[in-house]
């Protein structure tokens, strides 16, 4: 059987963050990146599934972007995922939503993956729209936002986290796309020993010209920092200081200190 | 200009959520039309035309089924807009419909902008960006609680409709949220540990502030995943919604899943070494610190 996981890297998100010359997305300078926090939980379900079903199953990670991202690949591949397809493209930043689905399908469509994991969504962009736009143009079930996964025998069953901590219990035949929430399940920390053995593991580069037809469908007019709504105030400075400070706060603004 | 609005609705009943649907569309000052998956008995109360198929035999979740009944009523009103909340219900349906119609989706949109376009977060929260359709007519999911809800009022011009079921997924059933041991809503004092208290060795510092302020202990997200704390302290939309007297947010970033599950505190103090987190957008005191270095040393004062 042979599955396909989709991480993005994204910057750290405790960064500073600064509008780039156009005026349309971040500037990247100092900024240090990671793999997208849901995207871990998508890998590490992937590589559970793939340990389970053992001899016989091949599990992918694909990535687009500039080269960059080659080493939140090899995060993956450490992890435990066989083997990369890594889309080159220095302007991925600049695609829409319905273009890095359209290039993932792309892909996708003559490989026979059966599974399909994505994170629900990203930290930088936050869209929630790429892994059900795959699933749409492959024709494959899908559902969203899950908490829990089990496979069997051709069909998944997963828990999707809905408001208030409910929880909605599904039931879906392969082909399918799943997209994982936070707290899906405890992401592993690759080994040295496997760190090694990801040095060995294939990396295919497809230049994104290669695989991409299609136009976006939105663009991003603007990048910038909320409107400060005030009111609130900011304190630095010497923790004793800050300490003193909060008290007298407490006091003088809420019931909590007399 | 015209919108379609999905509604929602779950175990039985009509959501509340539902009329911010129409506050979004009168900010944007369009006409309305509106569908729902839903029940004659739980009818949302307001004008205009409502597509209304029946849960019972369409489903509360079922999205390839529900996509059929959206894009025939798309067929019928053609409207400018496809309007969902940014919901579990929505993000899951949005993108189904924007594909199908090959729009863009405009995703938790929190405000409109005079050129067309259409104000998102980004970086967490940390930032905006404004999107524009590349065509005219797009689907748009608005962030939950974003936009003032329309005031409930008027009757709809009922139209029942129905499509066939099929498709590869089959809904099982409801698990209800895990039991609470403690009920935060009642507290008059939360201080909630966030990811920057670095290990769960530090969670008794921030007990410790909790306990000399009289009050309970929260948590964010992923200090619940990662078994710091127990599930039932988590505070935002899929915790708990709390409004205490007062919420200290120790070590937490602000993402809009915490911030609306207590933002109606009514007063606020966040401790964050980043002077740019978000939580400074709706905290009254934003105390620039390390947690570890400042949170014990308010509760040896406070003590005191
Ligand atoms: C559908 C959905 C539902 C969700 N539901 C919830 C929910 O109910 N509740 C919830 O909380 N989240 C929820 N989330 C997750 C949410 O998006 C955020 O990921 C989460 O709230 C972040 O938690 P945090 O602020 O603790 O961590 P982070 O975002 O990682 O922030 C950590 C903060 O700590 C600061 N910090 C780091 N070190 C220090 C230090 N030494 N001293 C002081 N400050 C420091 C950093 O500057 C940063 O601001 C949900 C997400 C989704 C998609």
């Amino acid at each position: 059987m042979k599955l396909l996981v989709c991480i993005k890297q994204v910057p750290d998100l405790e960064s500073r963050f600064k509008p780039d010359a156009a005026g349309v997305w971040y500037n990247e300078t100092d900024l240090a990146f990671r793999m997208n926090e849901y995207d871990e939980y998508a890998v590490e379900q992937a590589v559970q599934l793939r340990e389970k079903l053992g001899e016989g199953t091949e599990l992918t990670v694909i990535s687009i972007g500039p080269d960059r991202v080659v080493e939140t690949i090899k995060k993956a591949l450490a992890m435990g995922c066989d083997n990369a397809a890594h889309i080159q493209d220095p302007a991925a930043s600049g695609k829409d939503p319905w273009q890095i689905a359209s290039i993932i399908a792309a892909y996708s469509k003559d490989k026979g993956f059966e599974i399909i994991f994505t994170g629900m969504q990203s930290q930088d962009r936050g869209s929630a729209q790429v892994g059900v736009t795959i699933a749409e143009q492959l024709g494959f079930a899908c559902t969203t936002t899950i908490v829990g996964f089990d496979y069997d025998n051709g069909a998944i069953t997963a828990k999707r986290e809905l408001e208030g901590g409910i929880k909605g219990v599904v039931k879906l035949k392969i082909p399918a796309l799943v997209t994982c929430q936070l707290g899906l399940n405890t992401p592993r920390y690759p080994t040295l020993p496997n760190i090694m053995k990801a040095k060995r593991k294939e990396i295919v580069v497809i230049p994104v010209a290669d695989i991409l037809r299609e136009e976006a469908l939105a663009a991003t007019v603007s990048f910038h920092p909320p409107a400060k709504k005030g009111g609130g105030i900011v304190l630095e400075g010497d923790v004793a200081d800050l300490v003193e400070k909060v008290i007298a706060i407490l006091k003088d603004k809420t019931a909590v200190l007399r | 200009m015209k919108t379609l609005l999905i509604g929602e609705y779950r175990e039985g009943k009509l959501l509340e959520s539902t009329y911010e649907l129409p506050g979004f569309a009168e900010k944007l000052g369009a006409e309305t039309a509106m569908l729902l998956v839903g029940d004659e008995s739980q009818l949302p109360v307001c004008n205009g035309t409502l597509y209304l198929a029946d849960a019972a035999t369409c489903g509360e979740y079922n999205p390839d089924l529900h996509k059929k009944l959206i894009l025939e009523t798309v067929q019928k009103e053609n409207p400018d807009y496809i309007v969902f909340l940014h919901s579990s219900y929505g993000w899951d349906l949005a993108p189904r419909i924007a594909a199908s119609l090959k729009i863009a989706q405009i995703s938790e949109v929190i405000g409109i902008q005079d050129d067309g376009s259409f104000e998102v977060g980004a970086c967490n929260g940390k930032m905006r960006r404004n999107v524009k359709p590349a065509a005219g007519r797009a689907v748009i999911t608005i962030q939950a609680g974003a936009f003032t809800a329309a005031e409930p009022g008027g009757t709809p011009t009922v139209l029942k409709v129905t499509a066939e079921s099929g498709g590869a997924l089959e809904f099982i059933g409801y698990e209800p949220a895990e039991k609470k041991e403690i009920d935060l809503a009642k507290a008059e004092v939360i201080v909630s540990a966030g990811r920057g208290v670095g290990k769960k060795d530090n969670i008794p510092v921030i007990a410790a502030l909790a306990k000399a302020l009289g009050g309970e202990l929260g948590a964010s997200r992923p200090v619940v995943d990662a078994e710091w704390i127990a599930h039932d302290h988590q505070v935002g939309t899929t915790g708990q919604t709390v409004s205490p007297k007062l919420y200290v947010a120790c070590g937490i970033s602000g993402a809009i899943q915490h911030l609306a599950g207590m933002k109606k505190s009514d007063f606020i103090i966040a401790i964050n070494k980043d002077k740019d987190a978000p939580i400074g957008e709706i905290a009254d005191v934003l105390v620039v610190a390390d947690v570890m270095q400042f949170v014990p040393a308010l509760t040896a004062k406070i003590a005191k």
